[in-house]
């Protein structure tokens, strides 16, 4: 790099990036964002100013080097960008696009406190989709080692942790209940935000570092995390199951026809394939008017689904501000320009029904902010004589997920009170050599969350089975220093 | 480990014909057939395009390495397994065994209720509780003398049967419910009664016993698409109580399921299943009329 930038020499305007128009995006499923191409990653690479305290690696909940990442794209060399990215992002086709960088990296980037933010988001997404087309991601040198490794769900935990524990030369297998892997990159999020190919590229990335993958698989049932220790000559196991368990909406007529989550919806639409029913044969309702309920990223896609499928008009309630809602910047602002309606500060109450089951309106309360509640955020709080009707044949919910309960009906691991694994700072489970990370953990959280996690747990379990720390560093790499012959496995964590 | 998925799928070794709309499938999976338990269900995809279907595991053997489906061709997806299904030919998706397994308990003498299909489902239950020590009294209904299957199988597990007949053209003429009446008059001490069928079915079940208190455990068959609790498609409503059947259950106190509910929410794709079928049926005239000339 040539000179040193300032705020004053860099280019003052954000690179706009290349959208599908809203009028026409509206009725396909094709993706919105175009992406930057070299040239446009190349001015806005000059945005950066490679601050020597980068307020944005510490704004990243995994750490990106980003202005290092940064600074090889403004030289041009794009390889060495990915290679940057790629030591601590698995995914960065991935989170470059599904991210929420306004209150990550780019919340926290110093030109954001004078001009528009470095789009870091766009750049990192600039990098993902040259290394996907150009193959970069090419097996690295592994050293095999006699380790067996089981990952429970092939969301991106358990992608990222199957990556980091093959690189390090285990034989590694991802269970998968679902028929295809994936996770929520793949039944949740839609394709006009993330494309499939994305994700099969990701996936085809695994194959080739060696992870086998199991689909039509429930652990638990068919067989139980201790079975895959115990029976199935696992040495390690990864947890990475999800929340699922969709939280019910709770109101009178919420079981009425036309009552459905987000999660039926968008894997019926984007798992099953249902919007080219009859093609396909699983059916999907439409509804003329729909009402999503929620204001979060699962919420935006279940409106924008709907609407390309068809619906007329597609309504957004939320009991909150826009100033508090959840969902990704981009998404909201996409959903305004494809003509959401949306009612902020509006809380449902009853779903009222047409007499033959189905949903006829929605009857909401408005609200008003008052004090904050204990997740910091103004508890809304009902305007008394507010009710007003709201006309929908189709009520969508996405408010939120429990923990998915398989695992703990099955299995003797230690759950904290709301359902979810319990974990210590390790990732470490109650169970000896069983760790676990991702939304089964934290509740409902982010992709890059749930990478990191997967990616931090891989560590915990190189150095429980002594492939990294002093016992590797010592020449004898096993299980606490031992050689595998004379290990004994005794599921028991003193804690 | 036990290698049952091959590229294809899931190899279909056995197949019956119970009638012709009902008909037996049993499917190589070795792993299932050790894991599965009476109660428990699996969810199946016949082709890549197809729809994810939960059918009761109707049997295992896990010496044979199979688990045993029957089904009835009730629509698109069932009646098409019905002409692909054969021997030698593979389910794109198997994946189970999915939901809580009945729970056996300490029932000293129990009443097994199948209705129609759910004769093959309840089956296993009857041998489970016969196998943990229980009396088991098995009552079976169908419309007719010709759909009449297992009649054998129950013979041999239970201690006693109740054949019942909508026409009376075999066991006794009406339906389940009266055999439960005629087995309680018969055996005042009846711990449990576990019914499956279909929902009108398993309702009127459910108010025979009531008088009586006695534990009326049902298998709810609401419409699902995952099986792992991710959807909520296929909640119901136990009282206030909203519950998913694919984790939570399939079974349920009977006297606590709302079942009108459940009926209600049963015809939700009514419309759209409708449509497949018509559709279905027109491909598959074409392709006759097409083989013809
Ligand atoms: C619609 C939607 C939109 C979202 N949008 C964004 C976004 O824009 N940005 C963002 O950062 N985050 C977003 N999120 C959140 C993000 O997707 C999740 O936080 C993340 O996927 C969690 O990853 P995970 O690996 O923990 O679990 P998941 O992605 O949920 O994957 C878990 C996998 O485990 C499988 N599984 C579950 N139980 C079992 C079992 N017993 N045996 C075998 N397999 C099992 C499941 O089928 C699933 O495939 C969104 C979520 C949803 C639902
Ligand atoms: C736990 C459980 C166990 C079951 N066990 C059996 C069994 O052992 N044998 C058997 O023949 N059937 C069983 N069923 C019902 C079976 O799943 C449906 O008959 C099948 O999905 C119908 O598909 P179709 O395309 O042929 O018919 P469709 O035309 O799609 O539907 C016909 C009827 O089946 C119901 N149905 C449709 N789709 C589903 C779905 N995804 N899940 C549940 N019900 C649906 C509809 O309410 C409709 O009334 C079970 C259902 C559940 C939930
Ligand atoms: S804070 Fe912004 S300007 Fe500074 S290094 Fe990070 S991206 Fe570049
Ligand atoms: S089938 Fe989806 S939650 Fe039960």
């Amino acid at each position: 790099m040539a000179k040193k930038r300032t705020i004053r020499s860099i280019p003052q305007a954000r690179t706009p990036v290349r959208e599908q128009d809203p009028q026409v995006r509206r009725h396909n499923f094709t993706e919105v964002n175009l992406g930057y191409d070299e040239a446009e990653a190349l001015l806005e690479s000059q945005r950066c100013l490679v601050c020597p305290e980068p307020a944005c690696i510490a704004g990243c909940p995994v750490g990106i080097d980003i202005p290092g990442f940064i600074a090889r794209i403004s030289d041009g060399d794009i390889r060495g960008a990915y290679d940057v990215l790629a030591r601590t992002n698995l995914l960065p086709a991935v989170c470059g696009r599904v991210c929420p960088q306004e209150n990550q990296c780019e919340g926290v980037c110093i030109v954001g406190d004078v001009l528009e933010p470095v789009a870091i988001g766009r750049l990192e997404r600039f990098v993902g989709d040259r290394a996907i087309a150009e193959g970069w991601a090419r097996r690295p040198h592994i050293e095999p080692n006699p380790f067996r490794v089981g990952v429970v769900g092939s969301g991106p935990a358990g992608m990222a942790c199957a990556a980091d524990m093959a690189k390090a030369g285990c034989a590694v297998t991802v269970y998968e209940a679902f028929h295809l892997p994936g996770g929520v990159l793949r039944y949740g999020i839609p394709d006009f935000r993330l494309p499939n190919a994305v994700v099969d590229a990701e996936i085809e990335a695994l194959r080739r570092l060696g992870v086998r993958f199991e689909c039509n698989t429930l652990v638990g049932r068919l067989f139980t995390i201790e079975q895959m220790i115990d029976e199935l000559g696992y040495q390690a196991v990864f947890i990475g199951t999800g929340a699922g368990y969709p939280a019910m909406l709770g109101i009178p007529g919420d079981s009425l026809n036309g009552v459905l989550s987000a999660n039926e919806l968008l894997t019926r639409c984007n798992l099953m394939r249902a919007r080219d029913f009859p093609a396909v044969d699983t059916p999907l309702p439409l509804g003329r008017h729909v009402a999503v309920v929620g204001a979060g990223n699962t919420a935006m896609d279940a409106m924008r689904v709907s609407l390309r499928l068809g619906a007329e008009k597609v309504s957004c309630i939320y009991r909150r501000s826009r100033a508090e809602c959840p969902a990704r910047a981009e998404e909201v602002h996409h959903a305004e320009e494809e003509g959401i309606e949306f009612h902020w500060l509006t809380a449902p109450v009853e779903v009222l029904g047409d007499g033959k089951g189905n949903v006829r309106a929605l009857r909401c309360q408005t609200m008003v902010l008052g004090e904050p509640d204990r997740s910091g955020r103004a508890r809304p709080v009902p305007v008394p004589g507010s009710e007003h009707d709201i006309e929908v044949d189709q009520v969508v919910f996405a408010i939120g997920t429990n923990a998915n309960p398989i695992i703990g009906q099955t299995s003797g691991l230690g759950l904290d009170r709301r359902g979810y694994i319990a974990v210590d700072d390790t990732l470490a489970t109650s169970l000896a050599g069983v760790y676990a990370g991702g939304d089964i953990v934290t509740g409902a959280a982010t992709v890059i969350e749930a990478m990191g996690a997967g990616r931090r747990a891989a560590a915990s379990m190189k150095a429980y089975l002594g492939l990294s720390g002093p016992a590797a560093e010592g020449g004898s790499a096993g299980l606490f220093g031992l050689p595998p012959d004379q290990r004994n496995f005794v599921r028991l964590r003193v804690g | 480990m036990l290698q049952t998925q091959t590229e294809a799928g899931f190899e279909i070794v056995r197949r019956e014909d119970f009638s012709d709309v009902t008909y037996l499938l049993a499917v190589r999976h070795p792993l299932m057939a050790r894991a599965a338990k009476p109660g428990q269900f699996v969810i199946v995809m016949s082709h890549p395009e197809g729809e994810r279907i939960p059918l009761t595991i109707a049997d295992f053997d896990a010496a044979e390495g199979t688990v045993t489906l029957v089904i009835q061709a009730v629509g698109k997806t069932t009646r098409e397994m019905q002409q692909t299904c054969t021997i030698g030919t593979h389910l794109h998706a198997l994946v189970g065994p999915m939901g809580v397994p009945t729970h056996m308990g300490r029932a000293k003498k129990v009443v097994c209720v199948g209705g129609g299909l759910g004769v093959a489902p309840i089956f296993p239950q009857a041998r489970g509780f016969k196998q943990n020590g229980a009396k088991v009294i098995g009552i079976l209904g169908f419309r007719t003398k010709n759909l009449v299957f297992w009649e054998d199988r129950f013979r041999d597990v239970c201690d006693e049967v109740i054949l019942c007949t909508d026409d009376g053209s075999a066991g006794i003429k009406g339906f389940v419910s009266d055999g439960i009446r005629q087995a309680i008059a018969a055996h005042p001490d009846i711990d449990e009664v576990v019914a499956i069928g279909p929902p009108i079915m398993m309702k009127a079940c459910a108010e025979t016993t009531r008088p009586f208190g006695i534990r009326t455990m049902v298998s709810l068959n609401p419409i699902m698409v995952d099986g792992t609790g991710m959807c909520g498609g296929c909640r119901v409503k136990l009282g206030d109580v909203v519950k998913f059947a694919c984790v939570d259950g399939p079974d349920f106190d009977g006297h606590l399921v709302d079942f009108d509910d459940l009926m209600l929410r049963l015809r939700r794709y009514a419309e759209e299943e409708k449509a497949a079928v018509a559709r279905w049926s027109e491909t598959c005239r074409m392709r006759a009329l097409l083989a013809a000339s």
